[in-house]
């Protein structure tokens, strides 16, 4: 009988722990219905999770943002450091936007909420989201230190028992562009909070329970036992590896020497650039978020987020190098040199499980923030048309990479998960046209499999009156290398669909009757390309996403007059000769 | 084939309905009052033969003419499976210039964030068969650049030669202004008669470009197969004498004309599970309930769905074809009236693993009718939900399915010890429960997502649960929900096709006209609105015989720069200027019920109008005397483990066919009947209503 007793307790423990995963499923779903920044209900940037009186995370929702993993994981306990347990009451809700103690930069806000049961305090409830604007010079690379950035908020009270701050609130609607926007993005982030919790206490009464350790200490214990069981299948060793990025005004070296042991994976970033004087700068939380997504996706994909699953993953990153740059230093950008860790993972786990990871991808977002009005190029004063004031940014993508066993991803976010908006819906809140969206033929990395295809846009203000775009995009001149003989995608480029090239980073004006033309870079290829089947050579070319000309020199597919395989002379080409790439 | 015939309701009508399922074609006949059902096998090559041969048959048993038949009713899961089976036309895209690939590149994300080798699913339309032209209108519908009419004349030899079998045509912002695709449409038309094409302002008049098109495509795609099936079907049953109108079921769980059908078909992709809800809605309505949740359990899915004030949940977006393990996000997005459910893979034949945390996990995959469920002795050899019911004590091994299978309780122990049990170092009885307890709290997960999603509550409702499964879970999840009450009905079996009988005609309209709730154009809203509903009531008309027709007005509203709209009710009349107050303090209301608190300060924008018409549905007749209340007799009892305790103990078990209205039984308790076995677990008591359906109740104190 007790045996029985036992086994029912973990099955219910097994139980709780998908109902735990259902309320921070649940809390990220009321974020996304009440939020007012795009940027969040359109594109999904957000995160929500469950944490134990440690600040230790138990459960997080699988939202649009590896970013957020380690980070707001981290930011919990800073909460806790500045506002102990026993201080806070029910109806309570903390919030910063602190990079240092959130995720990594102004625009990310991140709203801590007690939880309480049977009269005492039995975990938090945390959610960080992307608003639009928060002041400061808006979303670029340009600020030379994070006061200029925008507002900053230190942990504060946004909610005492369950009424607002309203000196919190004046100063947050006084500090923004879009003070509309950015208040409802608090309230809503309060709102799911408390979703969160009530979903919490009532999980607690169905189970009797007075607080969450015995289960947090079953999932921690599942969790770190299936982590250390994954990385016992990658081979140990050191594995090292480095990729360029092009940083704000020169080249950026990213580089890691990973060392797979028996239970856990330890990252050394030594050999990495320095800081840079500008907004791509990497707080330290915001690399092992990204360091940490990159090999988890490769090694333990299947096992949630937790912070005992997260745990076995060490990052070693030197005070003063960019991917650990100290408070006042820029990063506002973050994201630029971010999210090429997954490929930097990536490059070293490819010598320990080569069919297991991707080529690299295009990777970095190309979220270029637009801005139009009298304060683009001042001229609101001098009696000519300017658009009005406008605050916007659209989140797109090019290719990912190649896999061993499928084609990378055409024009989609990897390693973040965003969403793009509509275009409906972006000119519906924009005085913007954007003229041209669509994929970008010829950028797909060669390869047996190929890399995914980047895409193009052009955006133009209403009327071709002037706006202005934060540049704050990368692999233009490091574009994602394939792997296994795969080809690099295409390189990215900016500049007016008239012709001139712009700066890849930093703010600029696009005059009056001129449009912006973002091509986004193609992922790499994996394999060698003449290895391809020569089918899918001749679908990609009917399809018009690769030429004839490099279906045969490349690929070396005979095509016949009607575009299918000549599978003769296909075999021939592919006897002769070395692929050229 | 004919399953039972039962009193229904006094209606002169004689209605038949039918629902072409993956498996099965269930028939449903409605004549004087009684209801007859009958099923066949689906014969997906040509599935009018299975309609028609069926048809024949349960006239044939029901002794009624073809004639005879007031109405027919017709569900068809057929443009589903040509989506899912990419078997439908050969289609082209004609779009903007600039935008050829928004079908491809859809919302540019991933549908599983952990999953570095996931495929996305192939958009119906290829590249090579979207086809731009140079056109653009801004938001507001005004003409940025005008259609190039020769860009438009050009494409036709590339049509032509492509040999392509229907086009979509899907312009940026045309639901605001739908000019340029009509032009297209004309060009095209007079050139290639024969195509049939589909616009998105005509298919899915709303903003979002991806999901416009994908909708619109979605359509194209299936539209000549759809108007060919349905009109074949249509002669096959004039050919046996029918005369009554025909009518299809859409997935909004509303009836419409084969004409209709025929142009926007679809709109009958979720037509079955539509029924399902409709069913549910009937006995709820019939049982004067007036908040519960539908729940459907068959073999491989399980489906929840709100009904309030008698009427199901409905939603206008969709995702169809999912392939990554059902995952949202995995398949094409639609934008039509749909009854809103949760659809998840729990069934009977769901299997059961243990994933890398040594946490058990069931679903999606399922074992389906073959092999089965390690029991069925057919190859089998995962642990099931089935399997694990059986172990529980929950099933006669005997008896299953009418007796139909002899379940094998020794493979079904084999299969949890090998693959549960062993590696979690659980007992095969424990292992069967930890299978049971993690599929019910999936599926009371899914209830409650629901509801957060409606912003409503489950606590208060009861469970209508129907399917295979339905009674077998319910009580169980009811719990897990916080739910008190459980209703068990009669003719579970052909839910759909009884749903069916019970649909209103009717049709609903969706326009777009953006507007600020403080600065409406007054005089523009009600020229659509009353557009709109001489396009509703007209296509209600045909099929309504002179019955009376409620209409009702919708406006989709949210705060200024908020994503997400909240559906507010219009009076049925000419909006004036002081209507505005009461509309502001309608949206307050009901974006505070969704999230607590509005928004101080903030602007309310209007988004688009929905109108719908619909006949009223027939009230249902009063229920016979309160039957007398008597202790039921158990026919004898087996061993069952409880699922929540985990105890196990000798459980009578009732059999529902000798059990007459006011039947009392208390649980712990199995009431068995031939396609099913409700389970009433230790804190339920149950009573057959004069329905004959089950009740049961939850004792909120312990029963002495």
């Amino acid at each position: 009988m007790e045996k029985a007793e036992s086994q029912l307790a973990a099955i219910q423990r097994q139980v709780m722990w998908n109902r735990l995963i259902a309320v921070v499923e649940e809390q990220a779903q009321v974020m996304i219905r009440t939020a007012f920044s795009t940027t969040v209900r359109e594109a999904g940037d957000l995160s929500a999770g469950v944490f134990d009186l440690q600040g230790r995370m138990m459960a997080q929702a699988v939202t649009g943002t590896p970013g957020h993993v380690n980070a707001m994981s981290e930011s919990v306990g800073h909460f806790l450091a500045k506002f102990p347990a026993d201080t806070m009451r029910p109806g309570d809700h903390f919030i910063t936007n602190d990079p240092w103690l959130g995720t990594g930069h102004l625009h990310d806000f991140t709203v801590v909420t007690p939880a309480f049961h049977r009269g005492r305090m039995i975990g938090l409830l945390a959610n960080t989201a992307h608003v639009i604007d928060v002041g400061g010079l808006g979303m670029g690379p340009d600020g030379r230190s994070v006061f200029e950035e925008g507002m900053y908020i230190p942990i504060v009270r946004c909610f005492s028992e369950g009424k607002a701050n309203e000196t919190f609130f004046d100063i947050l609607r006084a500090g923004t562009r879009l003070p509309v926007e950015l208040e409802g993005d608090v309230y809503s982030l309060c709102a799911c909070n408390d979703a969160g919790a009530r979903r919490l206490t009532q999980m607690l009464e169905e189970f009797d329970l007075d607080g969450l350790e015995t289960l947090a200490t079953f999932i921690f214990d599942s969790s770190r036992r299936a982590t250390e069981a994954a990385i016992a299948t990658i081979p140990p060793g050191i594995y090292a590896s480095t990729i360029c990025s092009d940083g704000y005004d020169e080249p950026i070296t990213l580089a890691a020497e990973m060392h797979v042991g028996a239970t856990e994976i330890a990252v050394d970033f030594s050999g990495t650039s320095g800081l840079s004087t500008r907004g791509i700068n990497v707080p330290a939380s915001y690399c092992r978020a990204y360091a940490c997504f990159g090999i988890k996706v490769v090694v333990a994909p299947e096992i949630p987020n937790n912070w005992a699953s997260l745990a076995p993953f060490r990052m070693m990153i030197p005070e003063g190098c960019i991917l650990n740059a100290p408070r006042p230093y820029p990063v506002a950008v973050r994201h630029v040199t971010g999210q090429l860790l997954p490929d930097l993972m990536m490059g070293c786990l490819y010598q320990a499980v080569p069919d297991q990871v991707a080529a690299e991808g295009s990777s970095c977002l190309w979220n270029p923030p637009l801005r139009g009005g009298g304060g683009v190029s001042g001229r609101g004063g001098d009696k000519r048309r300017v658009l009005p004031d406008f605050e916007v940014i659209t989140f797109n993508s090019g290719g990912t990479g190649a896999r061993r066993g499928f084609d990378g991803l055409d024009a989609t976010a990897f390693p973040s998960g965003v969403r793009t908006m509509p275009v409906e819906a972006t000119e519906n809140v924009a005085p913007v046209v954007i003229w041209r969206k669509e994929l970008r033929p010829h950028s797909g990395g060669p390869g047996r499999t190929r890399g995914g295809l980047g895409q193009i846009m052009e955006i133009a203000g209403q009327d071709d009156l002037e706006f202005a775009c934060n540049a704050l995009f990368d692999r233009i001149a490091n574009p994602p290398r394939g792997r296994d003989g795969g080809g690099a995608g295409a390189a990215g480029y900016v500049g007016l669909v008239s012709g001139k090239t712009l700066r890849t980073k930093g703010f600029q004006i696009i005059p009056d009757g001129e449009r912006l033309l973002l091509l986004m870079p193609g992922g790499g290829g994996f394999g060698d390309p003449a290895t391809r089947a020569a089918e899918a050579v001749a679908h990609d070319v009917r399809a018009g996403v690769v030429s004839a000309e490099d279906a045969r020199d490349i690929y070396k597919v005979v095509l016949d007059a009607k575009g299918g395989v000549d599978p003769e002379h296909t075999a021939k080409a592919r006897q002769q000769g070395e692929t050229r790439i | 084939m004919l399953d039972s015939a039962k009193s229904y309701d006094d209606t002169q009508k004689t209605k038949l309905a039918i629902d072409i399922g993956g498996t099965f074609t269930d028939f449903a006949l409605e004549h004087r009052g009684q209801i007859f059902t009958a099923k066949v096998l689906t014969t997906p090559q040509a599935p009018e033969q299975a309609v028609l041969a069926g048809m024949a048959s349960i006239l044939a048993t029901s002794g009624i003419e073809a004639q005879e038949v007031d109405l027919l009713i017709h569900g068809t899961t057929l443009a589903t499976n040509a989506i899912i089976e990419r078997k439908g036309a050969r289609t082209a895209l004609v779009t903007t210039e600039g935008f050829r690939d928004v079908l491809a590149m859809r919302n540019e994300s991933r549908y599983d964030q952990y999953d570095l080798n996931i495929v996305l699913p192939e958009p119906l339309v290829p590249r090579h068969l979207r086809f731009t032209v140079p056109e653009r209108l801004d938001h507001l519908g005004r003409v940025l650049r005008p259609l190039d009419e020769q860009a438009v004349r050009d494409l036709i030899p590339r049509l032509r030669q492509e040999e392509v079998e229907s086009i979509a045509v899907g312009f940026l912002h045309a639901f605001v202004n739908s000019a340029h695709e009509r032009r297209v449409a004309e060009l095209l038309a007079e050139a290639m008669p024969d195509v049939p094409i589909s616009l998105s302002s005509e298919v899915s008049p709303e903003m979002r470009e991806w999901e416009r098109f994908s909708t619109t495509a979605a359509n194209a795609y299936v539209q000549p197969m759809m108007a060919r099936y349905l009109r074949r079907l249509e002669r096959g049953m004039r050919e046996m004498g029918l005369h009554a109108p025909i009518f299809l079921m859409l997935s909004g769980g509303k009836l419409t004309t084969i004409e209709t059908a025929c142009r926007f078909p679809i709109r009958l992709v979720e037509s079955g599970p539509a029924g399902g809800a409709i069913f549910s809605a009937t006995i709820a309505r019939e049982a004067g309930l007036e908040r519960v949740l539908s729940f459907d359990m068959g073999g491989t899915t399980a489906k929840v769905c709100l009904i309030d004030d008698f009427k199901p949940q409905t939603s206008r977006s969709f995702e169809v074809a999912r392939i990554g393990r059902l995952r949202k996000g995995s398949g094409l997005p639609l934008r039509i009236p749909v009854i809103e459910m949760v659809e998840i893979g729990a069934g009977g034949g769901s299997i059961a693993s243990v994933d890398p945390l040594g946490r058990v996990a069931v679903g999606p995959e399922s074992a389906g009718a073959a092999p089965g469920p390690a029991s069925y002795g057919r190859g089998g050899i995962a642990p099931t939900v089935t399997d694990s019911n059986l172990l529980l004590g929950r099933y006669d091994a005997a008896a299953f399915a009418g007796g139909t299978i002899v379940l094998d309780a020794e493979a079904a122990r084999r299969a949890l010890d090998e693959h549960i049990g062993a590696r979690l170092e659980l007992s095969s009885g424990m292992a069967a429960l930890a299978v049971v307890e993690i599929v019910d709290e999936a599926m009371a997960n899914a209830g409650r997502v629901h509801a957060i999603e409606a912003g409503t509550a489950l606590a208060g409702r009861t469970l209508i649960a129907f399917g295979g499964g339905g009674p077998v879970h319910a009580t169980r999840i009811a719990e897990k929900m916080g739910m008190d009450r459980v209703l068990v009905p009669n003719g579970a079996g052909v839910g759909s096709a009884i749903g069916f009988l019970r649909a209103p005609v009717g049709y609903e309209v969706v326009r777009s006209l953006y507007q600020r709730l403080n600065a409406l154009d007054l005089a523009a809203v009600n020229a659509l609105l009353e557009d709109m509903a001489r396009e509703a009531s007209e296509a209600v008309a045909a099929g309504a015989f002179g019955a009376e027709t409620v209409q009702t007005r919708i406006a989709t509203m949210r705060y200024v720069g908020q994503g997400h709209e909240i559906l507010v009710a219009l009076p049925v009349r000419p909006l004036v200027a002081e209507d505005a107050a009461a509309i502001m303090r309608d949206y307050e209301t009901a974006y505070a019920r969704f999230y607590d608190r509005p928004v101080p300060g903030s602007e309310v924008e209007v988004l688009s109008y929905i109108v719908t018409v619909e006949t009223e549905a027939p009230l249902p007749p009063p229920p016979d005397a309160a039957a007398k209340a008597y202790t039921a007799q158990a026919e004898t009892s087996r061993v069952v483990r409880d699922s929540a305790s985990g105890v196990e103990s000798v459980w009578p078990i009732f059999n529902r066919f000798a059990l007459e209205p006011g039947a009392m039984m208390r649980g712990p308790a199995i009431i068995a009947e031939n396609e099913t076995s409700t389970l009433l677990g230790p804190s339920w008591q149950a009573a057959v209503t004069a329905q004959g359906w089950l009740s049961l109740t939850r004792a909120t104190s312990e029963l002495t």
